[in-house]
This record gives structure tokens, C-alpha cells and sequence, in this order.
């Protein structure tokens, strides 16, 4: 058996998942990047994507959407910090894009600059999620 | 003497305000059970959030491009206080003691020349600062556990104290909330938000001492680590809060409860005793009265 890595995802409001995994792919912010057993120490900010979770034999068992968050990254375990997370398999796809068209609408609303900022982020977030439907496996 | 109707009356009504404040008292005790549970929940976060801050903080060490809301402005002319309390009365001190040490604040910091700005989070700080406060309140947040508290509420009064010092509304940033200690015990916490006060290095000692690659930069990482950690230390407030409302209220009921039953208990003495009173009398006058014949 290969070595695992122990996997965690923490949100403030519970800890969502923890187990020891083959592999997990994280979403970063200037791109997706795996994690093994024995990576290199890490902190990285992670953008609104996916997380593949994967087993010893490279299968990918979950699929987690985050929308963003941070990882922090040593050899032995990789803990992902996300405020809002869920399992792929259970992000309604009419809600999705009710999200995002009315997150575009927020964008054109805008009045001032920092309005502006947190509508394209929320759009960001909702475009990443219907992303993570349309990609179905890794 | 009073009459036996009046007391009878009374002592119902005490036992049905007996029922209510039981009532609430059960209530408030699983309230606070689940308001420990959430804070518990919310630890793992917490604390790996520490982490992280912590040993960004070892790395930043030294350097002076710190964001703005670790560093502050330069000035701490204008303070901003953010009073958190609870919707609803009925809770003992909880409310009152908040107030009084937001009001001590304001008034030491008007003292030093200081301007103040008041956010209020909850009815009753609302209620009861404006009197003396009208004109430095920006802004009152009710309902902010309703149904339940979630993670977002915090988020969304985090972004509008974000905005509000982004406009430069502001130099300084406090809040203030009961810490939970016990059911009976709360204490009153002024706590710093902005300029956010890094955990030193060397309390992380195991986590900070490890080498970390950033990706991107430390800078661009705190920026974006700022803003949320912000969000969570005003939802472990609001949870600390809502714990300690709920502990207060359990107390408070407690005693009320307990209250009423003395009550009752001395009605009930005075009510037998009026009764017999009146059997003795009448039998004095039936009495007198057969002797007369």
C-alpha cells in the first residue's frame, strides 16, 4: 500500500471531511495541484473549484466544491480551509444557474467599485459551480 | 385581612409565571447546549487558522508592506465599537453589562478627544445606546441568529465593517461581546479587530518553526487570509455571545422559577392561615351566638 496522506476539510461550522487519502487535488489559485504523502511544506489560497479526492488506486472517490478558501500543506496531512463547501453530487443544477444569472445581474447593478468587486466575486463562485457539474471526472 | 379570593387569585397567576419561567428555563438549556455544540464545531477552523496566521506572522516578521488591516491606518482617531447583544430581554445582566462596559469605553475615548462610531448587533444595544449615543450609532444588525446562527451572518457583518474602513470611516475597530465562561459566569470582552493583532511567533512554536512555501507570495496570502479571519473572529464572538445569552437566561430563569416558588409557598401559608382564621371566627359566633340563647 502506498502512503496516504490525511486529507481534512474544515469549515467553521463543522469539520466537513477527514480520512487518509491516496491523493487530493486542490483547486489553487495559480492552479490545481495534487498532493502526495511526503509533499513539500505549503500554504496556498484556492480558488472556487473542485477537490478530487483520491484513492490508492488513483480513483477519484469525492468530488467537493469549494468556493475558495486556503490549504495549508506538510508531508504527512493537507487540511483545506473553506467557509462553503459541498459534495458535487449534491449541488442542484436549476439553483446553480438561478445563482449565476443572478449574480451577473448584481455585476450590472453595481453602483460603485466595491460593489462591483464582491458581485464579480460571487459570480466567480457561481460560474466555478456549474464548471464543476459540467466536468464529471478528473 | 385579605380576603381569601384575592390570595387565591394571586398565588395562581405566580404559578402559571412559575410555569413560564421553567419553561424558558428548559429551553434556554438546550438553546445552550446547541449554541456549545456549534462552538465547538467551529474550533477545528479556529484553530488551524492560527496556524496559518502564526506562521505567516514568523515569515512577515520584519517586513513593513503589511495590508491595512493588520496594520491599521497610522491614526486611531476614529474608533469604531461594535456591541454585540442579544434580541431579547429576559436574560439577567447579560445585556445591561455589555452596555455599561461599551458605554465606559465611549465615554474614556470621548474623554481623550477620541471620535466614536457605534454599530450595534442586536436589538437591545440598539435600544439602549442610542439614548446617550444618538448621533455616534452607524448602524444597528438585528436578527442575526435567526433561525440560527450561520457562518454567513458573520460574514455579511464582516464585509460591512470591511466597506466601512475601506472608505476610511474609521482608524480602529473593537468588539465588544461576552466571552462564555459558564452558565453563570460571563465576561465582558473588548476585543481588537482592526488593526488585527497577529498571534506572536513564538506561541506557534511547533507550526511556525516549519518552513512554508507560499503560493502566491505571503502578502497576497494574508490579503486574502485578512478578510476571512476577520468573518471568523466576529462568528466565534457571535457564538461566544449566544452561549453566554442563553446561559444567562437559563440562570436568570433559574432563579425566577426558584423566586416564584417562594412566592407561592408564602401565599400558600398566608392563604391556609386567613382560612382558618375565618373557620375560627365563625365558630366563635355560632358559639356565642348558642350560649346567648
Amino acid at each position: 500500500m502506498a502512503d496516504q496522506v490525511h486529507f481534512e476539510l474544515v469549515s467553521p461550522e463543522r469539520l466537513m471531511f477527514s480520512a487518509n487519502v491516496g491523493e487530493v487535488i486542490i483547486p489553487g489559485t495559480e492552479g490545481d495541484f495534487g498532493v502526495l504523502a511526503g509533499h513539500s511544506n505549503l500554504i496556498s489560497t484556492v480558488r472556487p473549484g473542485v477537490i478530487n479526492i483520491l484513492d490508492d488506486g488513483a480513483r477519484v472517490t469525492d468530488r467537493i466544491f469549494v468556493e475558495g478558501g486556503f490549504a495549508e500543506v506538510n508531508a504527512t496531512s493537507c487540511t483545506v480551509l473553506a467557509e462553503r463547501a459541498q459534495k458535487v453530487d449534491e449541488i442542484d443544477r436549476a439553483k446553480a444557474e438561478q445563482a449565476l444569472a443572478d449574480a451577473r445581474e448584481d455585476v450590472t447593478d453595481a453602483k460603485n467599485d466595491i460593489e462591483r468587486a464582491i458581485a464579480v466575486a460571487a459570480m466567480e463562485i457561481a460560474e466555478a459551480r456549474i464548471h464543476a457539474l459540467a466536468v464529471s471526472v478528473y | 385581612m385579605p380576603n381569601l379570593k384575592d390570595l387565591k387569585i394571586r398565588i395562581n397567576s405566580t404559578k402559571n409565571t412559575q410555569k413560564i419561567t421553567s419553561a424558558m428555563k428548559m429551553v434556554s438549556a438546550a438553546k445552550l447546549r446547541r449554541a456549545q455544540e456549534q462552538a465547538i464545531a467551529a474550533r477545528p477552523y479556529a484553530e488551524r487558522m492560527e496556524r496559518v496566521l502564526g506562521s505567516l506572522a514568523a515569515s512577515m516578521a520584519g517586513k513593513d508592506n503589511a495590508p491595512a488591516l493588520l496594520s491599521g491606518t497610522g491614526r486611531d482617531q476614529v474608533h469604531l465599537l461594535v456591541v454585540m447583544t442579544s434580541d431579547r430581554g429576559l436574560c439577567g445582566a447579560f445585556n445591561s453589562s455589555i452596555v455599561r462596559q461599551a458605554r465606559k469605553i465611549a465615554r474614556d475615548l470621548k474623554a481623550a478627544g477620541k471620535t466614536v462610531k457605534i454599530l450595534c448587533v442586536g436589538r437591545k444595544a440598539k435600544d439602549q445606546l442610542k439614548r446617550e449615543f444618538a448621533n455616534d450609532v452607524v448602524g444597528a444588525i438585528e436578527d442575526v441568529a435567526k433561525p440560527r446562527l450561520t457562518f454567513e451572518a458573520a460574514a455579511k457583518i464582516a464585509v460591512q465593517i470591511r466597506l466601512m474602513f475601506e472608505a476610511g470611516e474609521f482608524d480602529v475597530c473593537t468588539i465588544i461581546y461576552n466571552k462564555f465562561k459558564s452558565a453563570i459566569a460571563q465576561i465582558v470582552t473588548p476585543q481588537q479587530l482592526i488593526p488585527f493583532a497577529l498571534p506572536s511567533a513564538n506561541e506557534n512554536n511547533a507550526a511556525a518553526s516549519q518552513l512554508y512555501e507560499y503560493e502566491p507570495d505571503e502578502e497576497s496570502i494574508l490579503a486574502d487570509l485578512l478578510p476571512r479571519n476577520m468573518s471568523m473572529q466576529i462568528y466565534r464572538a457571535l457564538l461566544e455571545n449566544s452561549a453566554s445569552e442563553h446561559g444567562a437566561r437559563m440562570t436568570a430563569m433559574d432563579n425566577a422559577t426558584r423566586n416564584a416558588g417562594e412566592m407561592i409557598n408564602k401565599l400558600t401559608i398566608n392563604y391556609n392561615r386567613t382560612r382558618q382564621a375565618n373557620i375560627t371566627k365563625e365558630l366563635i359566633e355560632i358559639i356565642s351566638g348558642a350560649e346567648a340563647v
